[in-house]
């Protein structure tokens, strides 16, 4: 199962970008950008979000799209009705632009399904603060067994060392290692497998930070997140 | 025998020319109160539908919805802005509604409801937030009544073209609530809606069509009375 992004902005170089960071986050996720007119001027276009699904389409599973304003969210939608096929595969996101590509694109490079794919971008749109919902929370694809024991938490205090603090980059490198752990991982609280939650935190250099985990392998997930953030994220 | 594919292909023709004729008054109102791209764009994708009907067609056009298909897949491709999207809707779904060689006067409400569907589910827009719907849902209701009360399809859509035109102008005191216009909040009022104003023309156009070299058709179709 894997999951391509389509990124439909009015402005060429907003959905490149936007893709590049993605990319960024999450290096094995196909990002399309379908935006601008035909001509490569601010608008939106049916033939250029068509060619672009039709880019992507064949080398995935499924494909979340992710639109900016009015008339994008129009023609895509639009461009899904006249196709029939697309139905089942390609799915638009009710989410923000950025925020969403981004919570989008590091679900699936974790392996989500598109249902899973799509949650993490709508979820990208729903306030940062408090608990992340257990419905939302990208499933891990870690080998957990149904019914295991889940033990104590295992925690860990670490200082973050890398001048820019927990930034888009560390995050998602966080985000893409604590999910490949069956239990539950968490930084300061909130869900280390969310990227957007752990740039939400806005921790910076020198903060100390709790990382926790429960489950069988809570302590190499545990070890494994420290690891990380104490070796700088290759940026010391 | 109602309103066949000839009449569709000569509405979309003489929409063509009328947005042509038009599309500088569109553009003004549109200046006005959005971001002054409607009657080019509307004029962009409505000439292109007419390059797309003087090609030699892949397969013929044997009924009324492969024409509004056509119509429909154009202004998708070839119109930016919302109004690409919102009309291709409104000429899709009408388009499902009638593949059939014509339309009597209860076909034409079908189009005619469909394609107000069409705006209002693409749209997310309801009468009195000055847009196209504005125009397009007092037509639908207008040639409803015409239908009941046993009218040929050209009655129905002389009914049609009467309200859209009187909706298209009731938009000008309105305060716009969505699209492009809404940002403007209580400055938007006082200018009529450019896309209620070009559902107008559209349904002008579909009446002239029928009045045009429809008169053959509409007389020998069964007449209610």
């Amino acid at each position: 199962m894997s999951v391509g992004l389509v990124l439909v902005s009015h402005s060429v170089r907003l959905a490149e970008g936007a893709a590049e960071l993605a990319r960024e986050m999450a290096p094995d996720v196909v990002v399309a950008a379908g935006a601008g007119d035909t001509d490569g001027g601010l608008g939106t276009s049916l033939d250029v979000v068509q060619g672009a699904l039709d880019r992507v389409l064949p080398g995935v599973d499924g494909v979340v799209v992710l639109a900016d304003l009015g008339s994008a969210v129009l023609t895509v939608e639009s461009a899904l009705e006249l196709d029939d096929d697309l139905a089942g595969r390609v799915r638009l996101a009710d989410a923000p632009f950025v925020e969403g590509a981004v919570a989008a694109a590091v679900a699936a490079q974790q392996g989500g399904d598109l249902g899973q794919v799509l949650a993490a971008a709508e979820d990208a749109g729903a306030p940062a603060q408090g608990e992340t919902p257990a419905a939302v929370a990208p499933t891990p694809v870690g080998p957990a067994a149904a019914g295991e024991a889940v033990g104590d938490a295992v925690t860990a205090r670490v200082v973050i060392r890398n001048p820019l603090g927990l930034h888009a980059r560390p995050a998602a490198v966080v985000a893409r290692a604590a999910s490949a752990f069956g239990g539950p991982v968490t930084l300061q609280g909130v869900d280390a497998t969310s990227v957007l939650r752990l740039m939400a935190l806005g921790t910076a250099a020198g903060t100390e930070v709790e990382v926790a985990a429960r489950g069988a392998d809570a302590q190499d997930a545990v070890a494994t997140v420290v690891g990380l953030i104490e070796g700088g994220f290759g940026e010391v | 025998m109602g309103l066949d594919v000839a009449w569709a292909e000569r509405w979309v023709r003489r929409t063509a020319d009328v947005v042509a004729e038009e599309r500088d008054h569109l553009t003004e109102l549109d200046r006005q109160i959005g971001d002054g791209d409607h009657g080019e764009n509307l004029h962009r994708g409505f000439q292109a539908v007419v390059a797309k009907f003087d090609e030699p067609a892949a397969q013929e056009r044997t009924q009324v919805g492969d024409v509004l298909m056509l119509v429909a897949t154009t202004l998708m491709s070839k119109v930016g802005g919302a109004s690409g999207p919102l009309y291709g809707t409104a000429f899709l779904r009408a388009a499902k509604r009638s593949a059939r060689p014509s339309v009597d006067e209860s076909g034409v409400v079908v189009l005619l409801e469909a394609a107000l569907e069409g705006v209002t589910s693409r749209g997310k827009a309801k009468v009195g937030e000055k847009t196209m719907v504005d125009a397009l849902a007092p037509a639908v209701e207008a040639a409803t009544a015409a239908a009941d009360a046993g009218h040929d399809p050209v009655e129905v859509l002389r009914a049609a073209a009467k309200a859209a035109d009187a909706g298209a102008t009731g938009t000008i005191p309105l305060v716009a609530t969505k699209g492009r216009a809404s940002y403007l909040g209580e400055r938007s009022a006082g200018h009529e809606d450019p896309g209620a104003r070009s559902t107008a023309l559209l349904l002008g156009a579909a009446l002239g069509a029928a009045l045009e070299g429809g008169t053959a058709d509409v007389a020998a179709g069964a007449d209610p009375e």
